[in-house]
């Protein structure tokens, strides 16, 4: 077991609690930094597409896990910032100034769009947002002149510093643009919890009246945090514009925006980690199926391949799964597991009986 | 001076009058207590104070000045701070964390320097915590700071609820119910705060609550209200002696 002493205020606001726990995420950051040497070029192409999602995730993440406004319309900003990246490069925009400024004008559009929907609680606010992204999809048809409607926009390639970056090109490369993107939001998303603005934002989630006490502004917070995970949302749309090359109005339908919302469901609702977990088994979920796949027809002689439809199936399944038996995702398991093991032998079988609440991310007046 | 005064104030849902034309005026460094029966209109003065609901008649004043143009966010920062009856903590966060976001109203970075964690924004963040352990050591909640709410039981929940306001540094704090639901130690305990929190801190306590002991031993003046109606007003044992009170409590005992 460990016990931290702390001997001064600084020990609450360090990035890492103790020394050990900072030098196993070294470790996973030097792994992380090492994986493009490790792996081959289809391997670091699905890395790069964790990476992708997670940074989707960390923006719904904020929103739903560390404010409780449920969001289905998270797409709708993942495109926004994905065509006005591609719109802003085709004007002769640089790359590393049209990435920030497309995910800074998605953020915007989502605190725009938002505001006349703030005032919505619960299922209500998650309908509206749904709405917003189903119309996301018919504007991108209708814009045709900047969106090329139906056919859609190639993604040049990312120049930085003269350097050409392309996802078959330069996988490895490819894949640090990205990381790098990660590590910045990470920092920025860890900073803001660590400050008067995230206590703000978990405030409004658990309790908006006590909130409205200590002297939170609840529109004004939720506004924020609507436009700093639309922000987060649109820099991942748009690095997911050039990760797929090509894109249209069906990259960005509805079917993403619920897939995100179960993705830090399954994650963990209310940690950072959730976002990453969650990322993983999207993205990793349908290579581990194909494999699997052609390793029951191998061993059965039946043709698994024939199944339709079983990559919903079986994340369908995940979801319920965690709902029932663990709210908290993947992260509240690996909280428990971790617990175990740090408490060793005194690990209780109902210790966190009390804690097992569903988050608050919507309350029903 | 008085520190906070309520006008003829009246309130109204729908038919029912829940506050009906109160007055009173709080004076500065005393605890006031409001008393009454379930329904009385108690809590529903607190949510009018809080400017959580408009009046529908009248005049809220702190230090002479009206409040009712302020939007309920904005009355914090005047310095009025207050518990709940059902305790509304951040049940997902820590003890620290909950007292941390009591400090909101003294937070003077802005998003951007938050955001890329400043030295300013440092040094801040540990003003805070240094002002917040102060109120940590003062209500003995040095086992509980890395807690979660969602784990803790009643009585020391209560006591937290009584920290975060506490931490906001008000000059005026509204207790809804500090004691119920207490054990008779901690109803002790609260009453040394009570007493501690007037006489040390220098701070203003207004407050509901149903035990008459803790009302008795802590108040310089006590109004009891029945049906939003003022009965009585004045020092703990004039209230309870008074006929109304008596009256509004048990009846007159006339049958038929």
């Amino acid at each position: 077991m460990r016990f931290v002493f702390k001997t001064s205020y600084e020990a609450d606001i360090r990035l890492f609690k103790h020394k050990p726990q900072m030098a196993w995420y070294m470790l996973l950051l030097a792994v992380v930094v090492a994986l493009p040497f490790l792996l081959d070029e289809f391997f670091i192409g699905e890395a790069t597409n964790v990476l992708i999602w997670a940074i989707a995730g960390m923006g719904l993440m904020l929103l739903t896990g560390h404010t409780g406004q449920a969001s289905l319309g998270h797409a709708a900003f993942m495109a926004a910032g994905c065509y006005f990246n591609v719109i802003l490069l085709e004007r002769g925009v640089p790359f590393i100034i049209s990435l920030p400024l497309a995910g800074l004008i998605a953020g915007l559009i989502g605190v725009i769009i938002t505001l006349p929907v703030l005032r919505l609680h619960g299922v209500y606010l998650a309908i509206a947002t749904l709405a917003i992204s189903i119309l996301t999809e018919d504007f991108i048809v209708i814009a045709e002149p900047w969106t090329g409607g139906v056919t859609g926009l190639v993604a040049p390639p990312m120049i930085i510093f003269g350097l050409e970056i392309d996802r078959y090109g330069t996988p490895g490369l490819f894949y640090y643009v990205v990381l790098f993107v990660v590590l910045a939001v990470l920092m920025v998303y860890r900073n803001l919890l660590r400050t008067p603005t995230g206590r703000a934002f978990t405030a409004v989630r658990d309790s908006e009246i006590s909130a409205q006490a200590m002297g939170i502004n609840i529109t004004k917070t939720k506004a924020m945090s609507f436009g700093f995970s639309a922000t987060i949302a649109g820099l991942s749309g748009a690095l997911l514009g050039h990760f797929a090359g090509a894109f249209n109005h069906e990259t960005f339908n509805v079917i993403l925006s619920i897939q995100l919302l179960l993705m830090i469901v399954v994650g963990g609702l209310g940690s950072i980690h959730g976002a990453f977990f969650g990322a993983m088994v999207v993205a990793l979920l349908p290579q581990f199926i194909a494999i699997s796949r052609d390793w029951v027809t191998d061993l059965t002689g039946f043709n698994a391949t024939t199944i339709p439809g079983i990559e919903a199936g079986i994340f369908g399944l995940i979801v319920l799964l965690f709902i029932l038996f663990e709210p908290n995702g993947i992260y509240g398991l690996w909280f428990k597991i971790r617990t175990y093991f740090e408490m060793f032998p005194f690990y209780r079988k109902n210790m966190f009986k009390r804690q097992k609440t569903y988050l608050k991310t919507e309350r029903l007046r | 001076m008085s520190l906070l005064s309520l006008h003829n104030v009246t309130l109204k849902f729908g038919g029912l009058v829940a506050v009906n034309n109160v007055s009173f005026e709080v004076g500065e460094g005393e605890v006031f207590s409001l008393v009454g029966p379930n329904g009385a209109g108690k809590s529903t003065i607190f949510n009018l104070i809080s400017r959580f609901y408009d009046p529908f008649e009248g005049d809220i004043k702190f230090e002479g000045e009206s409040i009712l143009g302020m939007a309920s966010d904005k009355v914090p920062s005047l310095g009025i701070a207050r518990t709940f009856q059902n305790i509304e903590l951040f049940e997902q966060a820590t003890v620290l964390q909950n007292l941390l976001v009591g400090r909101h109203r003294h937070c003077n970075t802005n998003v951007i320097s938050q955001m890329l964690f400043t030295p300013a924004a440092r040094r801040q963040e540990e003003a805070h915590r240094a002002a917040v352990e102060e109120v940590i050591d003062f209500l003995d909640l040095q086992p509980y700071r890395d807690k979660y709410i969602a784990g803790l039981p009643y009585g020391v929940r209560k006591v937290v609820e009584l920290a975060r306001a506490l931490s906001t540094k008000p000059r005026i704090l509204l207790l809804d119910e500090p004691a119920s639901g207490l054990s008779i130690e901690e109803t002790q305990d609260m009453i040394f705060w009570i007493e501690d929190i007037k006489n040390q801190m220098g701070i203003t306590v207004l407050m509901v609550e149903h035990d008459m002991n803790l009302v008795a031993s802590v108040s310089d003046h006590v109004l009891a209200l029945a049906d939003g109606k003022e009965l009585a007003m004045g020092t703990p044992s004039e209230v309870q002696s008074h006929p109304a009170v008596i009256e509004a409590y048990l009846g007159t005992g006339e049958i038929g």
